[in-house]
């Protein structure tokens, strides 16, 4: 059954933290108004991300807070995917947690440019460059990982697990 | 073949006699922490159908993040957490004590050896006491409190040694914005760390705290200092029983070493927007600030405020400057009280706040505006941290931080103080 995500790139650089994905106050906002500060250092962005766009970044995507609201934020936008460099940890273990697909691949940030056109082939965390003809290869996640994305997400496993009485 | 700090804790979590980097593991849970994000925890948890904890013993509820409640909205938050910490029978629901990590760690509920998350990515603090501490998301949270488990990747382990001879004013601080900048944000990502060395012995568990609090600013899952003769003392009447010793086999193997000489080290300023943009103080000195910072759980302990008082007693802060003291727990408040250091501050002109997270992450109790300059204790300045995306944030240690709330603007402690807290 392999899953196979589509999307227009957008591209974002280094570091870019959870604080930026969903900044402080923003957390207590109504959907409406915080949807509009989500990366707000590209405000373009903001305005014209459409629902089922990829996301491609470089190195420590998410460093920073716990607050899971940075990848919810972006899966609340309709980001299909992102796929980094590399992330910071937790911000990584969220996505997971949320059902969010998020790869590590390295060299994805050379290989994109806003615009282009990405395919995933999530289970063998293969990314290709439609646009450019390039394929690279990121890291797949683990069956457990691969699972708990499949299913929506941990919480939708524990609703399994409590129902099946196997917790 | 020996085993580091973090390897014998998954080890002994999931079951196994031995574990090695890269091996996935599912680790029994020590302790949990929660702050305000409890509320969605138990939120979410009852939307699965869950109506019990699996040891609600095991979990410790702190209210910190916005305490006390800036609006009708947070103080809503806080009603919602003490109802479902009835509701799941949570003992330890200490409320507003402080600040979650400093609070944890002075009321005994951190053991050497012990595997403890919390819904805080600064976590990590608990690495101080030889405890593996780290950060997860309220999702996570909410699945290990019904299981009382999670997944967990085995890490490397990189050591850092801290060597040599610390000059005047420095303080750990110092140190682990040093390591931010020279070794970069992401050194340490996906691993775990150890801090060792002559300078990490002698250091106290306070600064020890501090270094391991930052340990996430470095990428770290755990952010370890062994547990020996200082944390025993530390921990002597605060846990159960005689506290134990814990550190790595002396035939660990490590995915890095790396030797840090602080010989010579001046005291450091982490430069907007990132903390791994560091300078030394004397290459922005001058530098105009509108709010002088001094707590979290980076760095507003007792020793802290100490630091700051010796600095700024019979002294005044610069008139068009205002200095925030938030102690980082009712405890440490109270400490400083007897002390004398809340007087000698207050006389000299600092505000003391309730202890919270307050300006930290932006929360309240100093929120900065456009186009101010703030220069925190804190551990991160990302932009927008502390308030506004056009305001500014530096980062630098107590010491920094008082010398300058007299200047009015970034000074070197070098020139008022010739202490240094690493022993």
């Amino acid at each position: 059954m392999a899953r196979v995500i589509r999307g227009r790139v957008w591209k974002f650089g280094d570091n870019v933290n959870t604080d930026l994905m969903a900044p402080w106050d923003s957390i207590s906002q109504p959907w409406e108004e915080a949807r509009r500060r989500v990366l707000h250092i590209r405000p373009e962005f903001t305005e014209q991300v459409q629902p089922g766009d990829i996301i491609v970044a470089g190195r420590n995507w998410g460093c920073g807070s716990s607050r899971e609201q940075a990848p919810q934020n972006l899966k609340m936008l309709g980001i299909a995917a992102v796929v980094a460099e590399s992330f910071g940890r937790i911000y990584f273990r969220n996505s997971i947690a949320i059902a969010f697909p998020n790869l590590a691949c390295r060299g994805v940030a050379a290989a994109f440019e806003d615009g282009d056109e990405m395919e995933i082939e999530l289970e063998e965390a293969r990314i290709r460059n439609l646009t450019k003809g390039v394929e690279l290869r990121g890291q797949p996640y683990t069956p457990e990982m691969l699972e708990i994305v499949e299913k929506g997400g941990l919480m939708a496993l524990l609703k399994e697990r409590l129902e099946a009485g196997r917790l | 073949m020996g085993m580091t700090m973090a390897e014998k804790v998954l080890a002994r979590a999931s079951g196994r006699d031995a574990v090695s980097p890269g091996e996935y593991v599912t680790a029994t849970v020590d302790g949990m922490m929660a702050h305000e994000a409890f509320a969605a925890c138990c939120g979410i948890l009852q939307s699965a159908g869950v109506s019990k904890f699996r040891d609600p013993d095991r979990v410790v509820v702190v209210i910190d993040h916005w305490f006390p409640a800036p609006n009708v909205q947070y103080a809503r938050v806080h009603a919602v957490c003490r109802h479902y910490a009835e509701k799941f029978g949570v003992r330890n629901f200490l409320g507003p004590a402080g600040i979650c990590h400093q609070v944890l760690s002075e009321r005994g509920f951190i053991r050497p050896g012990d595997l403890v998350l919390g819904t805080d990515s600064h976590s990590t603090t608990y690495g101080a006491l030889g405890s593996a501490g780290t950060g997860i998301g309220l999702t996570e949270m909410a699945w290990v409190l019904a299981t009382g488990t999670l997944w967990m990747r085995v890490p490397p382990t990189i050591r850092f040694r801290l060597v040599g001879q610390p000059g005047a004013a420095l303080m750990s601080k110092d140190i682990i914005l040093h390591i931010a900048c020279r070794f970069t944000t992401e050194v340490a990502q996906y691993a775990s760390v150890e801090f060792a060395g002559p300078v990490a012995d002698s250091m106290t568990v306070a600064g020890r705290m501090t270094i391991s609090n930052m340990g996430v600013e470095i990428g770290a899952k755990f952010a370890f200092f062994a547990a020996d003769a200082k944390t025993v003392e530390y921990l002597r009447g605060r846990i159960d029983g005689e506290p134990p010793t814990f550190g790595p086999d002396p035939d660990a193997q490590y995915a890095a070493d790396y030797e840090v000489d602080v010989s010579g080290l001046e005291p450091q300023v982490a430069c907007p927007d990132d903390p791994g943009n560091v300078r030394p103080v004397s290459a922005v000195v001058g530098t105009r600030v509108d709010q002088l910072f001094l707590g979290s759980c980076t760095n507003a302990r007792l020793e802290d405020l100490e630091v700051a008082t010796q600095i700024l007693r019979g002294r005044r802060v610069y008139p068009s400057a205002r200095l925030i003291v938030t102690p980082a727990s009712r405890q440490v408040y109270l400490d400083a009280l007897k002390a004398g250091y809340i007087e000698a501050l207050a006389e000299a002109g600092a505000v003391i706040t309730a202890s919270a997270c307050g300006a930290c992450p932006g929360s309240h109790m100093g929120i900065i505006g456009p186009g101010e300059v703030c220069l925190s204790t804190t551990n991160r300045n990302f932009k927008g941290r502390m308030g506004s995306p056009e305001a500014q944030v530096y980062l630098a240690s107590p010491a920094t931080v008082a010398a300058s709330a007299i200047a009015g603007q970034i000074a070197d402690p070098r020139e008022l103080w010739a202490g240094t807290t690493l022993g």
